[in-house]
């Protein structure tokens, strides 16, 4: 084995270079999150983490749960596919506490005139008023009743 | 105790794998969601569109939506007949308190176009990112690891459709998640939720049972930008060809 003889230096190299792969495994075991690559190319708990963000809005299932009356004055009117938090906003705090959490009843003024502002952009089919020559700063509500809004059809208060 | 200094060699490196386990922790699942069975999307049907504003406001309550940025807007447009391809659009606050009221009746037309991610199935965003923070789910959602992601803002320049930002405090790219914390409970999303007039449907293309089978059998269907071939799954009925 005279080839190796002097060749001690070379040996020693290599076995240096041998830790230093050691030693990179080592590492990257550490820095690669344990779910990384579980289904693609990223950290596969990152979706569960996602998936922990705080629900905001009920959704009207759990309003259902309990407003049955109003659900049934919905059901009749032309509002019956109109979501409840869609007017009152967010409110599944009031949904998992419902005596320590009150809603407040939104402003007709303001709430109907959003989308029932007359606009020649909007959809032709979908029911327009000039708020101001409707009812001339009266407030929506005085008249019809928001749940089932049409007069002819006892939605009036 | 006394340890040897072959015990301690020994032991050491096993405390050091025990206690990478105990960091790492098992995934958080919704019960009963099974990710393999889902493939999300959304249906904007925009003859519905009335431009109020409320998935807009609805989206940035629910998702903590820094001020001036958007996971989702609402465009009008406006036509005029002789020029088709040169749309006036305008989208003030991203919609969220509704448009300016157009009194006259003038040449051309008028229609609103809800924008927010098109959850592409082939999405360019999450191939440019150089180190796996964002990434299509399996069921078909684009979401950020927003713990992993450096705020380089490749994918905002890589998406399409200008659905990105980097968000202000957090320095890390944010976007549209579909709600994903809801639509793993079996709500749908906060701006569908919201939405008066059921402009808004979302979509799982895997359940046989939804009504999107058989909408997009008997309906003129449309995506963004299908020339860039993003494999887009935010669905538009109705959608004019000025819509950019």
């Amino acid at each position: 084995m005279s080839v190796f003889r002097d060749a001690g230096h070379l040996f020693r190299f290599a076995g240096l270079f041998v830790l230093a792969f050691l030693l990179f495994l080592v590492i990257r075991g550490y820095v690669v999150p344990r779910s990384f690559g579980q289904y693609g190319h990223y950290r596969g708990n990152a979706i569960g983490d996602i998936a922990a963000h705080p629900v905001k809005f009920a959704g009207h299932q759990a309003c259902e749960n309990c407003h049955t009356d109003v659900l049934d004055v919905k059901k009749a009117g032309k509002h019956a596919l109109v979501n409840c938090e869609a007017c009152h906003g967010p409110l599944s705090k009031h949904a998992e506490d419902p005596a320590s959490v009150t809603p407040v009843k939104p402003d007709t003024a303001v709430l109907c005139a959003r989308c029932h502002t007359a606009s020649v952009a909007k959809p032709k089919g979908f029911p327009q008023v000039n708020p101001e020559e409707h009812s001339s700063g009266v407030a929506c509500g005085t008249c019809h009743k928001p749940h089932n809004p049409a007069i002819d059809a006892g939605g009036a208060k | 105790m006394n340890l040897s200094r072959r015990q301690m060699l020994i032991l050491l490196p096993a405390a050091a794998v025990a206690w990478k386990s105990v960091l790492a922790g098992t995934p958080e699942e919704a019960p009963n969601y099974k990710m393999s069975e889902h493939w999300w999307g959304m249906l904007i049907d925009i003859p519905k569109c009335i431009g109020c504003g409320n998935c807009v406001r609805a989206c940035a309550a629910e998702n903590d939506v820094p001020e001036g940025y958007f996971r989702t807007w609402v465009e009008r447009y406006h036509v005029s007949d002789e020029d088709m391809t040169n749309p006036q659009v305008i989208s003030p606050d991203g919609g969220k308190q509704g448009f300016p009221v157009v009194e006259k009746e003038d040449a051309g037309k008028y229609f609103f176009v809800p924008k927010m991610c098109n959850q592409c199935a082939d999405s360019p965003c999450t191939q440019v990112c150089p180190v796996g923070a964002t990434f299509v789910s399996p069921d078909g959602v684009v979401l950020v690891d927003q713990s992993y992601c450096l705020g380089c803002a490749y994918c905002v320049q890589a998406c399409p459709y200008g659905c990105r930002y980097i968000h202000p405090e957090k320095k890390v790219a944010d976007k549209c998640t579909l709600c994903y914390h809801r639509i793993t409970k079996g709500l749908t999303t906060a701006c569908c939720e919201s939405c008066p007039t059921g402009a808004r449907q979302l979509v799982d293309l895997k359940d046989p049972k939804d009504p999107i089978h058989e909408f997009l059998k008997t309906h003129s269907v449309q995506v963004l930008k299908p020339q860039m071939a993003t494999g887009a799954k935010a669905f538009y009925n109705g959608l004019d060809g000025s819509v950019r």
